[in-house]
């Protein structure tokens, strides 16, 4: 069925949309930025579409392989028609890196756009509360993109070095029995 | 079990549930212990601080069928004032620690932990930004319980374990560990 949205859409915006794919079923609309929400409006109002379920927003980053370099990505589902399409925003790193909040169109992509700002870096302009939500105020950088360190931790607490050795008159040989095996610290804790 | 009260402390024998001694040998300096250990390791008072997948096993192996009241450990205590052993259960993220070390400093000596399953043993598969790699790079861990999820009877085992841990502690234990807390 929703083929049908591509085209609808190929023809209400034109230009605006940049590229559209069909995959085993699956539509994707690849769509200029300024246009993004008033599409969103258009397809959760006109009565044919109905995309009344935000289902999720994320982004893809093609760091040193593309330019833009990130595919903001909008998964949208319509419970009543069982369709649903896949939309597409590229943004560039630095000041080019947001995205317009849809927030006004589904309330519920709240904590969604700010699960993109705090793992991607993409701001999400006119959101009402752009904050962290999954890493804590004061964590550097955005982890899902490609060029957080791999080893990047940012710890809370000291951490201890633990320095664990097995305990000498364990009964019960761990590789043996391969349950529950006993350590001490050198810590003084034993 | 195997976990009658050994030479080492001195203060007499187990048979049964009745622990047989003499005055002079609980009164004499550490005498006592024996007793005091053979009381703790059969009160396991536990805390639970459970955050993940492992959370399923855990409450298969509080459940009936393995009877953790066996080993005076089936009462879960949601006061770390009241808990003996802190049950690390699940995977245990950065932005979580903060809590974990916070718990653990608010129960009351004589105190223990136990780290179930793998990700509380060593972050588990999730090696990366968010997680912490093993709570004992938070909290001193006591026994660490392999598996993912561990199999119930690996928990028993661990909890046989550390009442075996428990009963060879003396006072020196105490002198250590508040030479390592400062
Ligand atoms: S060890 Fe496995 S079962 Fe346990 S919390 Fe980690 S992932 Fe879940």
């Amino acid at each position: 069925m929703s083929q049908a949205i591509l085209e609808r859409l190929k023809e209400r915006y034109e230009d605006g949309v940049v590229e559209t794919a069909t995959e085993r079923g699956d539509d994707c609309a690849v769509l200029k930025r300024e246009i993004l929400v008033d599409v969103c409006r258009f397809l959760k109002d006109d009565a044919d579409f109905a995309m009344n379920l935000f289902v999720d927003v994320t982004a893809v980053d093609w760091l040193d392989r593309r330019t833009p370099r990130f595919d903001v990505v909008f998964q949208l589902k319509s419970i009543t028609k069982r369709h649903r399409v896949t939309l597409k925003v590229r943004v560039d790193d630095g000041d080019d890196a947001w995205v317009p909040s849809v927030t006004g169109v589904w309330r519920g992509a709240d904590w969604f756009e700010r699960e993109l700002w705090d793992m991607f870096g993409v701001r999400v302009d006119g959101h009402p509360n752009l904050r962290r939500i999954l890493m804590w105020d004061g964590f550097e950088g955005h982890p899902l993109r490609k060029d957080y360190p791999v080893a990047g931790r940012q710890p809370l607490v000291p951490l201890r070095k633990s320095e664990v050795h097995v305990f000498e008159n364990n009964p019960v040989d761990p590789f043996v029995v391969g349950l529950g095996v006993v350590r001490e610290k050198s810590d003084g804790d034993a | 079990m195997g976990l009658n009260n050994g030479e080492s402390s001195g203060a007499g024998l187990l048979e049964g549930s009745v622990m047989v001694t003499r005055l002079d040998e609980v009164t004499k300096p550490g005498g006592a212990q024996g007793i005091i250990n053979w009381g703790r390791r059969w009160s396991i008072f536990q805390y639970p601080f459970v955050t993940a997948c492992c959370g399923m096993e855990y409450m298969s192996w509080m459940c009936s069928h393995y009877d953790p009241g066996r080993f005076g450990a089936e009462a879960p205590r949601f006061s770390p004032r009241q808990a003996d052993v802190m049950f690390v259960v699940g995977t245990i993220s950065h932005k979580q620690a903060p809590v974990l070390k916070r718990v653990y400093d608010q129960m009351c000596e004589p105190k223990w932990v136990i780290a179930f399953g793998a990700c509380a043993s060593s972050g588990g598969f999730y090696d990366n930004y968010a997680t912490v790699q093993g709570v004992d790079c938070i909290v001193p861990v006591d026994v660490y319980i392999p598996g993912c999820p561990p199999r119930p009877e690996a928990v028993l085992d661990a909890v046989m374990l550390l009442q075996e841990k428990i009963d060879r502690e003396g006072p020196e234990r105490w002198a250590r560990r508040e030479a390592a807390s400062k």
